[in-house]
């Protein structure tokens, strides 16, 4: 038995006087000879966050989840249940409610227990634990005051930093048990700045799967915050965004969000198996531009997006999903994967034991390309460069996306010009790949900042690629 | 086949129970050396079911508590919350609570709301109506729905299905003023949405309906002919070209624009001068004919509440008259930054209603002759420091009042401010379903970017 699985056990199911035998009992009620798949998921997590406003640390908050989530699956159809109360008796009634989704049949045989011990891809620590609670008031306080003084021109500073300490164990109809230990902190500063009764405001953050050491290492707190303030600063200077199509520059990293969504979403198994997405039956065909390879990467360690292992226990993996334009792989859960005769690829996740696992992505990003980012821009006589985005969103079966640019600038004459304002920009998810004409050398990920949502379930993800240029995207400003 | 009916337990006895824990952890937090509490008890049960392509897809029970409690001690606060509602756990919860306020600092605005300003009347809203529906029952009411979606039309292809879900819950609220009142409530709903395709183009649209009691819902067949209708609709849609021209935003779409404006003039957007509508009260942000109501005590609306998050008593008001803004949208706290008393609003808005003007929904088409008809907006592209707005559309390019084609692929900008002032009508054509009721909403110009 690995060591995370022994935590998990001790943290779970020891003070609610379970043990792994007591698992064995509830997948036995689980189980019947048409139940397909059926897991068992245990889940404690403790969150924290403070807030500074005002030069004040004002707010904090400190929760405490704890619940287990029962799941049978016959073919199509999955029956779902899930309890805060851990007592056996709740969860053998969970059971029965679940597995009533198969018609009767014989129980399903029990499977010998199998241990899963994926590498972790992060330590198993408690990131609330990692500094006291002195240390954090204290870090606030400091970014805070550092922060004012970058700019006469500020008028608003909100720090905040958010902790997370997540513990599952899953045990599978295969008999596997796994467990794994998810630290996750993250920062974000916002400013505002006012100059000649204009007010605009700035933002930026960064996170891990760490302790809150990440943020005092390189300087991150403090880069964040001078981040903030530029971008506030540029905001001041904005212009009116133009309206209409164009040639678009995308910068490296956080951008990528537009992988994300224009590709990601449409990537995903149960709209490809439901035949609902603009990408479904499309393996082998060309759906970007030969210059395009993207992958999602759940093993980059330490990273906010990535997984030792995913919520159904299987571990984490690099998917190709495009390579050299062509379309090569969907990313699957365990029942997608079934259902479409493909292989699981450790993107089965659900935001708690309250919901239901389904394919997700992790860490999503375009390779790099052989272009130097300056020479993407000189060859663009008149368009836009979108260095910073705020979200995006996407219908994965017209295709169509939107992300909203929060940093911009327009070309001219191969030159970045004047800044303009935020501007959502909207494309067709099959087409937009096929326009990438260039793709520079420096890829970047995002600094740790991505949620993403789906079907009202919350996940953390991450983005990234290099600079990219795109011949004719629409940009939604106001200057027709 | 699957068998569990949803058994009602919200009754009296739950209520009394979920108010004796709020008042353990009253005394909880003062034994643990907080001068002001408030504290919120949950617990909710429901059963949800999708069905897809005429066969069950999944089948969910819910079965949900939750605690959270606010400790001041003097002016600095903390927060806990928790899943556990066991003694133990709301004594952890309660000391982490204790811990946060330990370190947090002075905030001279912080505290429970003023006692005079609490809820002392609690008229009965009719927000709960229990659904004892069995999960064949609700499989057999989806699956109609469903079937009336993939007859409606050879071209609809493809479902992403049909669901119902039901749901029931009591909250209580109870604070160290001697606050401690609770209710139970309801909702439940019906979803559909269905895939069209013709000439490689695939398009999806969905509709649904909700209610505090079942049998307020639309019928079954009908919220399928709508995902239907709506779907159908939207095939061989197209980009146009960029111009400016006048935008409608329809009735399911027209709610989130007011929100943008509710948004503006909510307390923490003003107080950290992050809106544009900052010192907006007694000015003329909409034209004279615009008047938005706040309905909190409708009966079983969904937004119905006699108290907002925090206790304080809710009124019916007026937010904007004449298309002068009337009051903003204020919890305690907010309003002690502003030096204004609050409006009820922790929490968030209840009922809100745009007085419907006198145009039906054809009439509407007709008042803007030739322009972009919106029925769906995607991204998040709302600076509501600045006003800035730009999003992605989809909907109808319509000529003399007449829709001619589907549009997609385009965004629609403009700023707020502008926007608000450009409204030419508001439609008779009411949504309901939503905790915002407005029907249509024409403005007379915006920039429209497409191909």
């Amino acid at each position: 038995m690995s060591d995370l699985i022994q935590q998990a056990e001790s943290l779970i199911l020891q003070p609610v006087g379970l043990g792994i035998n007591d698992i064995d009992q509830v997948m036995g009620g689980l189980l019947s000879n048409q139940i397909d798949q059926a897991d068992v998921y245990f889940q404690t997590s403790r969150s924290e966050s403070w807030v500074l406003e005002d030069g004040i640390v004002k707010d904090g908050s400190y929760n405490i989840e704890q619940g287990v989530g029962l799941r049978a699956v016959s073919g199509e159809k999955t029956g779902f249940a899930y309890s805060e109360e851990l007592a056996l008796p709740n969860l053998l009634e969970a059971a029965k409610s679940v597995k009533a989704i198969a018609s009767k049949g014989q129980s399903g045989i029990i499977k010998a227990k199998s241990y899963t011990n994926a590498p972790s891809l992060y330590a198993p620590l408690d990131p609330l634990d990692t500094m006291s609670r002195e240390e954090k008031v204290r870090l606030l306080k400091r970014i805070d005051q550092e922060t004012r003084q970058i700019d006469s021109r500020i008028d608003q500073v909100i720090v905040s930093l958010i902790g997370v300490y997540d513990v599952i164990l899953v045990a599978t109809e295969d008999g596997s048990l796994s467990a794994d230990i998810r630290p996750l902190v993250r920062m974000n500063v916002s400013v505002i700045v006012e100059e000649n009764g204009r007010r605009e405001q700035g933002g930026s953050g960064g996170g891990a799967r760490q302790g809150y050491e990440y943020f005092l290492e390189e300087d991150r707190a403090m880069g964040y915050a001078r981040e903030a303030v530029r971008l506030a600063l540029v905001n001041l200077e904005a212009v009116d965004a133009p309206a209409g199509n164009m040639t678009v520059v995308l910068g490296p990293g956080w951008p990528g969000i537009l992988l994300h969504e224009a590709i990601g979403h449409g990537l995903e198994g149960d709209f490809n198996r439901k035949g609902s997405s603009a990408f479904s039956g499309r393996l082998g065909q060309k759906v970007a531009s030969p210059l395009c390879t993207i992958v999602d990467d759940g093993t980059l360690e330490n990273r906010r997006g990535s997984l030792s292992i995913d919520d159904e226990g299987v571990q984490s993996q690099c998917t190709t999903l495009i390579e050299n334009g062509v379309l090569k792989g969907y990313m699957q859960d365990k029942m997608n994967a079934r259902l479409m005769g493909q292989s699981p690829t450790g993107n089965g996740r659900r935001e708690s034991y309250a919901h239901l696992p389904m394919p997700r992505m992790t860490n999503t990003y375009m390779l790099a390309g052989d272009s130097d980012p300056a020479e993407i821009l000189a060859s663009v006589e008149n368009g836009l460069y979108a260095a910073n985005f705020a979200g995006g969103q996407v219908d994965i079966t017209s295709g169509k996306f939107v992300f909203s640019a929060s940093e911009a600038y327009l070309i001219k004459n191969g030159k970045i010009t004047v800044p303009v304002k935020g501007a959502t920009i909207i494309g067709n998810g099959p087409d937009v790949l096929t326009k990438v004409s260039m793709v520079g050398n420096d890829l970047a990920l995002d600094s740790g900042v991505g949620t993403c949502g789906k079907e009202g379930q919350s996940v953390p993800v991450g983005v990234g690629q290099p600079t990219l240029k795109i011949d004719g995207l629409t940009v939604g400003g106001t200057h027709a | 086949m699957p068998s569990s009916a949803v058994k009602s337990e919200m009754n009296e006895q739950a209520t009394d129970r979920l108010k004796n824990i709020a008042s353990d952890i009253l005394l909880e937090a003062k034994k643990q050396g907080a001068d002001q509490v408030e504290t919120s008890v949950s617990i909710g049960q429901g059963l949800s079911v999708n069905v897809r392509l005429g066969e069950v897809e999944t089948i969910e029970h819910h079965r949900d508590q939750g605690v959270g409690v606010t400790v001041y001690q003097g002016k600095k606060k903390g927060f806990a919350s928790s899943t556990k509602l066991d003694s133990s756990a709301i004594k952890e919860m309660v000391s982490a609570a204790c811990a946060i306020a330990q370190y947090a600092e002075d905030d001279p605005f912080a505290g429970l709301p003023e006692k005079e300003s609490l809820a002392s009347y609690f008229p009965d809203l009719s927000l709960y109506h229990p659904w004892d529906v069995s999960a064949e029952q609700a499989i057999e009411i989806a699956v109609t729905c469903e079937d009336a979606a993939r007859s409606y039309d050879k071209k609809i292809t493809n479902s992403e299905g049909a669901s119902i879900q039901t749901f029931e819950g009591t909250r209580v609220l109870a604070n160290s003023l001697g606050f401690n009142y609770g209710y139970p409530a309801s909702r439940h709903s019906l979803s559909c949405s269905v895939i069209g395709g013709s000439e490689g183009d695939m398009q999806r649209d969905y509709w649904y309906t909700v209610a505090r009691k079942a049998s307020d819902m639309e019928a079954a067949a009908m919220v399928g002919e709508k995902a239907a209708e709506r779907t159908v609709k939207r095939l061989g849609a197209k980009a146009i070209s960029t111009r400016k021209c006048p935008v409608m935003f329809a009735a399911e779409v027209s709610g989130g624009f007011i929100g943008h404006f509710i948004s503006a003039i909510r307390g923490g957007n003003l107080y950290r001068k992050s809106s544009f509508l900052v010192d907006s009260l007694g000015e003329q942000v909409f034209p004279t004919f615009v008047n938005i109501h706040e309905q909190p005590l409708l009966a079983q609306a969904m937004g119905s509440a006699a108290y907002d998050g925090e206790g304080v008593a809710t009124s019916p008001r007026h937010i904007v008259e004449a298309g002068v803004v009337q009051g903003y949208v204020l919890g305690s706290y907010s309003a002690r930054k502003l030096g204004m008393k609050s409006t009820a609003n922790a929490g968030g808005v209840h009922n809100l209603t745009v007085e419907p003007g006198d145009l039906s929904f054809q009439q509407m088409l007709k008042e803007m002759n030739t322009g972009l008809l919106v029925t769906e907006l995607i991204g998040q592209g709302v600076n509501t420091m600045t006003g800035d707005y730009s999003r992605g559309a989809a909907g109808y390019w319509v000529e003399n009042g007449v829709i001619q084609f589907a549009v997609e692929e385009v965004t629609i900008a403009g700023n707020l401010k502008d926007m608000f002032k450009a409204i030419v009508a508001v439609g008779n054509d009411v949504d309901l379903r939503g905790n915002t009721r407005t029907g249509s909403i024409l403005v007379s110009e915006m920039t429209l970017a497409g191909s």
